[in-house]
C-alpha cells in the first residue's frame, strides 16, 4: 500500500486547479464528462424519437393528407434555418478548438457568433409560426387548409392534415425550446470564456455543451426534409 | 503532460471547414431531390442525405471518432434503440391486417 500513497501525493502536488477531487486525471475528467453528456443524449435522442415515431405512423397511415400538408410549410424559411444552424454548428466547433489552443478571443468571436445564429433561427421560426397562425394552420375549431388545387377533402374535425400541424408544431416547437435552452447554455459559457476559464488543458464544460448544441442541430436536419420537403416534389410537378 | 494516455487530438480548421461546406452542399442535394419525384425513393434519398449530415456532425463536429470506446457504445445503442423502437413498433401496425379478425 505503499506506491498508491506515493502515487496520490506526488499528484496532488501538481493538481491541475481544475481537476475535481474524485477523477484521477484530467483527461478522465474530460472522457466522464462527454460519456456523461452521451447518456444523456441518448435519452433526447429517444425523446425525440417518440416523436418521430408518431410522425412514421400516421404518414404510413395518411401519406396523401401528410404530402399535401407538408406544402403547406415555407422551404425557404425551413431551409434558412438549416444553413443557419450549420453555421452556427461551425462555430460552435471552431470555439471549442479556440479553447483547445488557448485562443481567447476566438472563443469570445465564436461563442457571439453561435448565439446570433441561434437566435435568427429563432426569430425566423417566430415568422414561420405567425404566418401558420395567420393562414389558419394551427390545429383546433379554426384549423381551413387553402390548398384545393392539391387536396380537396379537408377542413373537417379528424382531418389527418391537423395531425400533421399537430405534430409539426409539436416537434418545432419542442426542437425550439431545445434551442432557447442552448442559447442560454452557450450565454453561461460565454461568461465563463469571459473570466479566462477555459484553455489547452481545460475545456470540457465548452466541449460538453457544444455536444449538446450540434445534437439540436441534428434534430434539425432530420425536421428539415421530413416535414418541410416531403411533398416539394407535387408543387413543382402540378405547376 | 507527460500522460500515457489519450492525448486529445485538435482537430484542423480546415477539416470543420470541409465538413461544413460539405454540409452545405447536402443541404442543396436534399432540397434538389425533394423537387424531383423519385417515386418509392423519395423518402430513402432524403433519410439517406440526412443520415450523411447527422453522421459528419457526430463523428467530426462532435469529435466521436476520437472518443472512448465506451463512448462510441453508448452512441451507437442509442440509435440503436431507436431502430429497435421504429422497428418493432410499424411490424405491429403494419402486420395487424394480416390476420382477418375483429378486434385486430
Amino acid at each position: 500500500m505503499a506506491s498508491p500513497v506515493q502515487h496520490d501525493t506526488a499528484a496532488h502536488a501538481e493538481h491541475h486547479p481544475r481537476l475535481q477531487h474524485h477523477f484521477f486525471s484530467m483527461d478522465q475528467q474530460l472522457e466522464a464528462s462527454i460519456l456523461g453528456m452521451w447518456v444523456f443524449l441518448v435519452t433526447e435522442v429517444m425523446f425525440f424519437g417518440g416523436l418521430f415515431m408518431a410522425y412514421i405512423l400516421y404518414r404510413y397511415w395518411y401519406p396523401d393528407a401528410w404530402a399535401a400538408a407538408s406544402n403547406h410549410l415555407n422551404v425557404q424559411m425551413g431551409a434558412i434555418n438549416t444553413v443557419v444552424l450549420i453555421c452556427s454548428s461551425l462555430t460552435m466547433v471552431l470555439a471549442v478548438r479556440s479553447a483547445q489552443v488557448g485562443s481567447w478571443i476566438g472563443q469570445i468571436v465564436n461563442l457571439i457568433l453561435t448565439i446570433m445564429f441561434g437566435t435568427t433561427f429563432l426569430v425566423v421560426k417566430y415568422f414561420e409560426y405567425a404566418e401558420k397562425f395567420e393562414h389558419h394552420l394551427v390545429p383546433g375549431p379554426h384549423f381551413a387548409p387553402t390548398t384545393d388545387h392539391i387536396h380537396a377533402a379537408h377542413a373537417v374535425v379528424g382531418n389527418p392534415e391537423q395531425l400533421f400541424f399537430s405534430l409539426y408544431f409539436i416537434m418545432t416547437g419542442i426542437h425550439a425550446a431545445h434551442m432557447v435552452v442552448g442559447i442560454a447554455l452557450m450565454s453561461i459559457i460565454l461568461v465563463m470564456a469571459w473570466k479566462k476559464r477555459f484553455g489547452p488543458s481545460y475545456y470540457g464544460p465548452i466541449e460538453v455543451s457544444g455536444l449538446y448544441w450540434h445534437f439540436v442541430d441534428i434534430v434539425w436536419i432530420f425536421l428539415f426534409p421530413l416535414l418541410y420537403l416531403l411533398g416539394a416534389h407535387l408543387t413543382t410537378g402540378a405547376h | 503532460m507527460s500522460d500515457s494516455h489519450t492525448q486529445h487530438i485538435i482537430t484542423s480548421t480546415g477539416t470543420y471547414v470541409a465538413v461544413f461546406v460539405g454540409l452545405i452542399i447536402l443541404t442543396g442535394l436534399t432540397y434538389v431531390a425533394a423537387i424531383n419525384d423519385f417515386g418509392a425513393l423519395n423518402t430513402p434519398i432524403a433519410l439517406g442525405i440526412a443520415g450523411l449530415k447527422a453522421s459528419l456532425v457526430v463523428l467530426i463536429f462532435m469529435g466521436v471518432r476520437y472518443n472512448t470506446p465506451l463512448t462510441k457504445v453508448v452512441v451507437i445503442s442509442g440509435f440503436f434503440w431507436l431502430l429497435i423502437m421504429f422497428g418493432l413498433t410499424m411490424g405491429d401496425y403494419m402486420s395487424r391486417s394480416w390476420l382477418g379478425v375483429p378486434g385486430r
